[in-house]
């Protein structure tokens, strides 16, 4: 739906991306800090102007050699780091402010659903200055979803929250994502976020893209500098199955088995994210049974990477989902691991992406 | 006998001489109106010249030298471009006691920088053919006074008014006229008089008998020979050939003195 | 207790800065935004011209001001050829010499008003929908005001005390252009100096209880609360 091609030069840095973003769904901008994810998302919201730069939505040019649709003629909404709001209005000024200026056809949501959908109303006739951080960053998303936009911009939408706010956030997030219609292209540098909340993802270091795909495929890539990152894992799509209350146990099950989670993964049928580190995950030859590991599956290794220190990272194919395992050479070695053998793996610790 | 009276006679006005080059050898420190600035500045010139002494000129609006003597500027002389300021000082004994003079006499002119503009009899004023005409202000400038005098004379004071402006001071009112503002103006006659060149422009020179004469006198303020010695100088025959050349008047012997 | 002519000469200082205030109220604010958010290299000469008034001794103004409305300057010429009025002698002609005086009080402080606003609150307004002129009115203003309350007063205070350019080009004529510094003036002159005393009395509780406010409100600003 998206496509872009940005090029720029600004003294030490420069930014050569091309780049094309679905229309559906949530697409992430993801790579490590100072790669140019922000530069990007403010080049599509055309914030910033470039000269090398060309950027078509749907079938309309919004950026070309000759063309510039200024930032307030591009049906976008954005969401500036920290939510920033306008510090002389109140909370329903700043709601108002974006909902007013477009025609009244064109308004898919109304004041009163946002107010809900955010939970704003005890909120409204207050001052940003006596907002908490994660009010602010409430407000801050629902006001550029009241634009009714064709895409939401957000620019780390979760950065400088606690644990507890980035959780409410991301709810809301992941509620946006599945009730509306509106595709979503965020900025992250967090695995974790990125597993959790995008579909699509965007790799960006050093001003390149290096990798565009579904979540699952990237982040069980092995030819990225992502597999070599110490957090490096997949992330897995998983339904809430089954619940052992004596032992406390939560079964989530994949198109390659099944998981067991010592958390509670909340109604059954509930779509769950999961994220398996690939330093929690070793590999036998042979099935263990007095082992205190849950989880253990068979799997098959798909390709093999050296890594620093005397480390590689494996890739595994579990039924239809991708593993990774990281461990030492010399186990390896020892195990005479070569793509196409058979192994179990035991996953000793699965990261649930969205606690309830 | 004779020769040696006439000797010690020599010495003693010479040690006089010497005594007095001593002890008068300082500056002479003068408050003098802007009008007179340019002859001023020739007769000091002259002055130091004839003298050992110096002489500093403080060029200002008489107004505000009042102000500052009074509040005890150290001012040794008093050259004002009127007589009301001298009058007070004396009567405030701010003043040393009768040294007033009138060292001047100004004269009113009207003057176009235009040639053909003011005729030989001022007619252009009865006949109001002009949008401004300048003049000083008649609160507190003398020239503004005198011009306001001469106007009511030809009885059209009252009628002119709409078409009267008014500068601080007669320079003032000679910059309304020089750059144009004004077509005509009630200035000084020193103001366009030129030593040695013919005055530009078209002038009438307002008769006497038109307004009260400008007097500009002057008073001693400190007690010292020398400054005394200037004083004294402003009425000698080469200061009053200069303040002449410069377009003033100066009084004969008999209203030399104070009114 | 105020003579007439003082009276008059109030009313005219009065009408002067305002109308001046107002002038520059409305063409300060386009050159003060354009010189908050421009990058141009142009930038440094116009803010040194526009602060030149701050140095320039008045009566520099006015006598240049006096040649250029002259017949032969650039202003009284064109005046001459459009078939007007010479502008010398006349409140217009006061006007014109009070806004040049009194431009860098009003340009300045709108121009630090609208720089401290930053980028990010029009970025923001853009982002949602609204354009150039939208976001001047609805961002900018607003969080400038306390900016437009400092260049009012100031340009308002600083007017009534213009004396130099006013001497140059005034002509003191009454209800037109005589104001209330040169009513000082004369009174001093003319040694009517109980006069001068009440005048110049007047003008400075004017002026203090003008600029108090404006500190007092400056002061609420700075600790944190937006008026």
């Amino acid at each position: 739906m998206i496509e872009a091609r940005i090029q720029l030069n600004r003294g030490s840095f420069s930014l050569d991306a091309k780049l094309s973003v679905p229309g559906r769904g949530v697409t992430a901008l993801f790579g490590p800090s100072g790669s140019g994810k922000t530069t990007l998302l403010r080049a599509i919201a055309g914030l910033d102007r470039h000269a090398d730069a060309y950027l078509k939505v749907g079938d309309t040019v919004w950026q070309d050699r000759g063309t510039f649709v200024p930032p307030h003629r591009r049906p976008l909404g954005y969401v500036f780091q920290e939510g920033s709001l306008f510090a002389h209005c109140s909370v329903i000024k700043n709601l108002e402010y974006g909902f007013k200026r477009i025609p009244h056809g064109s308004r898919r949501i109304s004041l009163d659903r946002a107010v809900e959908l955010f939970e704003l109303s005890p909120l409204l006739d207050r001052r940003p200055t006596d907002l908490s951080g994660g009010e602010m960053r409430r407000v801050a998303i629902a006001r550029a979803l009241l634009t009714s936009p064709r895409l939401l911009l957000m620019d780390e939408p979760l950065s400088g929250l606690d644990l507890e706010r980035k959780g409410t956030i991301m709810r809301i997030l992941e509620r946006l994502r599945d009730e509306l219609d509106i595709p979503m292209l965020f900025v992250s540098h967090l695995p974790d976020e990125v597993a959790q909340l995008a579909d699509h993802l965007i790799y960006i270091r050093n001003g390149t893209i290096s990798a565009e795909g579904a979540s699952e495929d990237i982040f069980s890539r092995l030819d990225l500098p992502l597999a070599h990152e110490p957090d490096a894992g997949v992330m897995i799509r998983t339904i809430a199955a089954a619940r052992d209350e004596e032992y406390q146990l939560s079964r989530l099950e994949f198109d390659g088995g099944i998981f067991m989670v010592a958390r509670d993964a909340g109604p059954i049928g509930r779509p769950v994210r999961i994220r398996i580190p690939a330093r929690d995950v070793s590999l036998t030859l042979s099935r263990h049974s007095d082992t205190s590991i849950l989880n253990v599956l068979p799997a098959t290794v798909e390709e093999i990477v050296e890594g620093a220190s005397a480390q590689v990272m494996v890739r595994l194919r579990v039924g239809g989902s991708l593993l990774l395992a990281r461990i030492t050479s010399k186990s390896a070695m020892a195990l005479d691991l070569q793509p196409g053998k058979g192994v179990f793996a035991q996953v000793k610790s699965v990261a649930l992406l969205d606690e309830t | 006998m004779r020769e040696f009276i006439y000797r010690s006679a020599t010495v003693t006005v010479a040690l006089f001489g010497l005594a007095s080059f001593q002890a008068d050898a300082l500056d002479i420190r003068v408050a003098a109106a802007s009008n007179i600035s340019r002859p001023m500045k020739s007769i000091a010139a002259q002055f130091e010249s004839n003298t050992s002494h110096k002489v500093l000129l403080s060029f200002g609006s008489t107004g505000m030298h009042y102000a500052q003597i009074r509040n005890g500027a150290p001012f040794d002389l008093f050259f004002a471009a009127d007589e009301e300021r001298p009058e007070r000082l004396e009567a405030e004994g701010v003043a040393v006691p009768s040294t007033r003079i009138t060292y001047a006499i100004g004269h009113l002119v009207l003057w176009s920088p235009e040639k053909d503009r003011v005729d030989s009899e001022g007619r252009i004023l009865v006949q109001s053919s002009f949008e401004w005409l300048a003049i000083a202000n008649p609160k507190h400038a003398p020239y503004g006074r005198a011009a306001r005098e001469a106007l009511e004379s030809l009885e059209i004071w009252d009628v002119i008014q709409r078409q009267i402006v008014r500068g601080e001071n007669v320079a003032q009112a000679y910059q309304f006229v020089a750059t144009g503002n004004a077509e005509i103006g009630l200035i000084a006659y020193s103001q366009i008089r030129r030593a040695n060149a013919e005055t530009a422009g078209s002038w009438w020179r307002v008769p006497q008998s038109m307004y009260t004469p400008i007097r500009q006198q002057a008073v001693l303020l400190k007690d010292r020979p020398a400054a005394r010695d200037f004083l004294r100088f402003t009425s000698r025959n080469e200061a009053k050939k200069i303040l002449r050349d410069f377009g003033y008047e100066v009084p004969t012997e008999r209203d030399a003195g104070g009114k | 207790m105020l003579a007439e002519n003082d009276l008059s000469a109030l009313g005219t200082t009065l009408r002067l800065a305002f109308v001046t205030t107002l002038i520059l109220l409305l063409l300060g604010t386009p050159l003060a935004w354009w010189l908050a958010r421009t990058r141009n290299r142009c930038k440094v000469v116009v803010d040194a011209v526009v602060s030149l008034p701050l140095v320039l001794p008045p009566t520099v103004i006015g006598f240049y001001l006096l040649l250029a409305l002259g017949p032969r300057g650039p202003i009284g010429g064109l005046m001459e050829r459009l078939g007007g009025q010479s502008l010398a002698f006349t409140f217009a002609g006061l006007v014109i010499g009070s806004v040049v005086y009194s431009l860098p009080f009003v340009v300045q402080p709108l121009q630090d008003a609208f720089t401290s606003v930053g980028r990010r609150p029009f970025e923001e307004a853009a982002t949602l929908r609204a354009g150039p002129l939208d976001r001047f009115f609805t961002i900018a203003v607003p969080l400038a005001r306390h900016g437009y309350l400092t260049a009012m007063v100031l340009g308002f205070a600083h007017t009534i005390g213009e004396f130099g350019v006013v001497l140059m080009i005034g002509g003191n004529i009454p209800g037109e252009t005589h104001v209330l510094s040169i009513a000082i003036y004369d009174h001093v002159e003319a040694l009517e100096y109980g006069r001068a005393h009440l005048l110049s009395g007047l003008l400075i509780v004017l002026s203090f209880l003008m600029l108090l406010p404006v500190y007092a409100l400056n002061r609420r600003y700075r600790m944190g609360r937006v008026s």
